[in-house]
């Protein structure tokens, strides 16, 4: 597999930054914030991947970027989504529109609803492009054919007639990826693509996204909660822990030196193929409730590594190594273990 | 963890029927003959249709396992490929078309009506979705008690401190027990179904992807609690779930399925290691793992329509060293060095392994990626 280097996506330049975005939702104790000054980047052709426990944060933060969220339940209080100059936050819906599914577009995690079962696979791609492409139906349903063949569905020409239920779980996610390559987007945001499928077809998945990245050269958004699925696939992590980003480095070195207790403890709880018999590490506790973040470092309660200054002052995202940075004031003092 | 309330748990557990001494030893003796004895067992779905034949799935086709008292039988394979519903026929949930099943020496297959009923005190099940497994419009004390109501006749009072001291059992407060499911989190949700399936001190639980829609972290903390209660409770565990590397931490052995068949099983240890179907070792190598030096195998295509199986080996339509015979014959059930039995022409044609595990063989037929 190949892995782009850190130092190439940012002399290309940058495709998308988040800035100190903040996520408020609606619910019964008021507004509640529950995405707490998120800031990265994703590069062109860089796949970056979000990694959290759920209700990290990481599929918010994700929906922000097209402004998916309901209006009436949700707000962004402040912070910058750029893309390509442009902040997607403050953009009028209109110009959005051209933008979704054209420019950035979006797979998600389970693709039997992403899917309208009432028309054929090869009409919804078509849609998309004419949407945003013009042309003729005729062309744009050829584009559909091309598009399922790309993503490697055997016998594509007679396959984008199908219905979503002739399909397979595996053969759906390929139709939607298909759909949103589409048009040639310059960003594919994929939230937990390959979770809801078996391991031989996840790894299909991966190996697909991978090689779409390497020929159409698009930055890839790749979200989920399996550490190993995205150290594997990614160039670049961010682990998000409590709506905050408690680490960014590049894959490898996260899997192997975590700067950040929860990563530390994620990696551990990893399931690994190790000996039978021995209890299973876990982090004790669990994510705390957006109402109710503890005083200072929000893992703080769940950490083995905490000392006085942890609990006075909510510790900042900081710079530990060139190109990597931890929300952990210990980091300096800790030697935590990566993956066995 | 916590461990409260095992002491007074504990005396009463092996209570009805187990053997008193909970020894907790990891190696089952063989001496009483397995727990569970499943032998060529079929299932058929139907599926009527009006204007054309019935539509005929055989989901598991001669499957036949054991597993011996205190042992944990891992069953992997992809979705579709019979492994939750041979858990279910196990459990008489979905009718068998033939075979023999027996579980703690009731003869399953031939049980109905009241026996039935009785028997399924010795066998329990645990589901993957606590959401929908757990009744959302009464307590967890109430979900918990109904067991205990219908199979011991308990008043709901009656019932009342042994669903607190089953709640302690599974990590969590007595106090909780008044509390409705949508109050609790996923994990803890999935304890209080464990602590519903344990209420009548069975012998053999079927565990359905337990741990499958639960965080990494939350996942291990069931992982252990399940340990714990097995060695407790000389519990027997059939563990079903996709996710390889959990199947190899909890399992004695391990049976993988394809479309229906058991096509390998053996000690977890020498299947993991050494595989010797081409399929166990394609879904090995689906793991992911970033330090992996060896070419990854993936596999092209997906699980043949289960209606219309190819004929012969059921792997043949995506496996690398696909043969002449495996278009023509199902492989039979041959030993392997180390433990255990393969279904593959392998072993007997071609190179001839005869007992050897596939290790570096090098496919025919191109699947690898670099």
């Amino acid at each position: 597999m190949t892995r782009k280097k850190e130092k190439d996506a940012r002399d290309d330049g940058e495709l998308l930054r988040i800035e100190d975005l903040h996520v408020d939702f609606l619910t019964d104790r008021g507004w509640t914030n529950v995405v707490a000054g998120v800031s990265f980047d994703v590069g062109p052709g860089e796949i970056v991947g979000l990694v959290g426990e759920s209700g990290s944060g990481k599929s918010v933060t994700s929906l922000s970027v097209l402004r998916l969220l309901p209006n009436a339940y949700s707000r962004t209080p402040s912070g910058h989504i750029w893309y390509q100059g442009r902040d997607l936050i403050k953009m009028p819906e209109r110009e959005l529109r051209d933008v979704r599914g054209n420019e950035i577009s979006m797979i998600f995690q389970e693709p039997m609803t992403s899917l309208n079962p009432a028309f054929t696979i090869g009409d919804q791609i078509a849609e998309v492009y004419r949407r945003h492409k013009g042309g003729s139906r005729r062309a744009a349903f050829a584009r559909a054919a091309e598009m399922l063949d790309l993503v490697g569905i055997p016998d594509a020409g007679s396959r984008v007639k199908d219905y979503p239920h002739e399909f397979s779980g595996g053969m759906r996610q390929r139709a939607m990826i298909a759909m949103a390559l589409a048009c040639e987007p310059k960003l594919l945001i994929a939230d937990e693509p390959a979770t809801a499928l078996d391991v031989t077809v996840q790894a299909q998945i991966v190996a697909l996204l991978s090689r779409l990245r390497d020929e159409t050269g698009c930055g890839i958004l790749f979200i989920t909660h399996d550490l190993g699925l995205v150290v594997e696939l990614a160039d670049r992590v961010v682990v998000m822990y409590a709506g905050e980003v408690v680490e960014t480095a590049a894959a490898l070195d996260l899997y192997n030196a975590p700067k950040h207790p929860y990563t530390a403890g994620l990696l551990s709880a990893m399931p690994h193929l190790g000996v039978r018999g021995k209890e299973l590490p876990t982090i004790p506790g669990r994510t705390p409730e957006p109402w109710r973040m503890p005083e200072g470092c929000r893992f703080g309660p769940r950490c083995g590594h905490t000392s006085e200054e942890c609990v006075v002052a909510a510790p900042a995202l900081r710079i530990v190594e060139a190109g990597r940075s931890s929300r952990c004031c210990r980091t300096e003092q800790l030697n935590l273990a990566g993956s066995p | 963890m916590s461990v409260k309330g095992v002491e007074g748990s504990g005396a009463k557990a092996p209570s009805s029927g187990a053997p008193a001494e909970a020894s907790g030893a990891p190696v089952p003796d063989s001496t009483t003959g397995p727990l569970v004895d499943v032998r060529d067992v079929s299932v058929v779905f139907r599926k009527k249709r009006t204007l054309a034949a019935a539509r005929q799935v055989r989901a598991v086709n001669d499957v036949t396992f054991h597993i011996a008292e205190g042992e944990t039988f891992g069953l992997v394979g992809e979705s579709g490929s019979g492994k939750s519903t041979t858990g279910r026929a196990l459990l008489k949930l979905v009718p068998t078309e033939s075979g023999s099943i027996k579980v703690a020496g009731h003869d399953v297959t031939n049980l109905r009506g009241g026996s039935l009923r009785r028997a399924r005190r010795s066998m329990q099940m645990v589901f993957q979705d606590p959401y929908s497994s757990l009744d959302p419009s009464s307590t967890v004390a109430a979900s918990i008690a109904e067991p205990l109501v219908v199979h011991e006749r308990l008043s709901a009072k009656e019932a009342r401190s042994r669903v607190n001291d089953l709640i302690e059992m599974v990590g969590l407060r007595a106090s909780y027990a008044e509390r409705y499911p949508y109050e609790f989190s996923g994990g803890q949700r999935q304890r209080l179904a464990i602590a519903r399936a344990i209420a009548l001190n069975p012998r053999f639980i079927v565990c359905d992807e337990a741990v499958s829609a639960l965080d990494v972290s939350t996942q291990n903390q069931v992982i252990n609690l399940l340990e714990r209660l097995r060695a407790e409770f000389r519990l027997t565990y059939l563990f079903i779930a996709h996710d390889l590397a959990i199947v190899r931490h909890i399992s004695h052995r391990v049976g993988v399925m394809y479309l229906g068949r058991i096509v390998e099983t053996g000690p977890a240890e020498r299947v993991y290691t050494a595989p010797a179907h081409p399929y166990t070792q394609a879904l090995l190598s689906a793991i992911p793992d970033p330090r992996r030096r060896s070419g990854r195998i993936v596999l092209e295509g997906d699980l043949p329509d289960p209606a219309r199986p190819p004929v012969g080996c059921p792997f043949q339509t995506r496996c690398g060293f696909v043969m002449d015979i495996c278009k023509q014959r199902v492989p039979e059930h041959t030993a392997v060095e180390g433990g255990g039995e393969v279904a593959c022409h392998l072993q007997t044609t071609g190179p001839t392994l005869a007992g050897s595990p596939l290790n570096d063989l090098v496919p025919t037929r191109a699947t690898s990626t670099p």
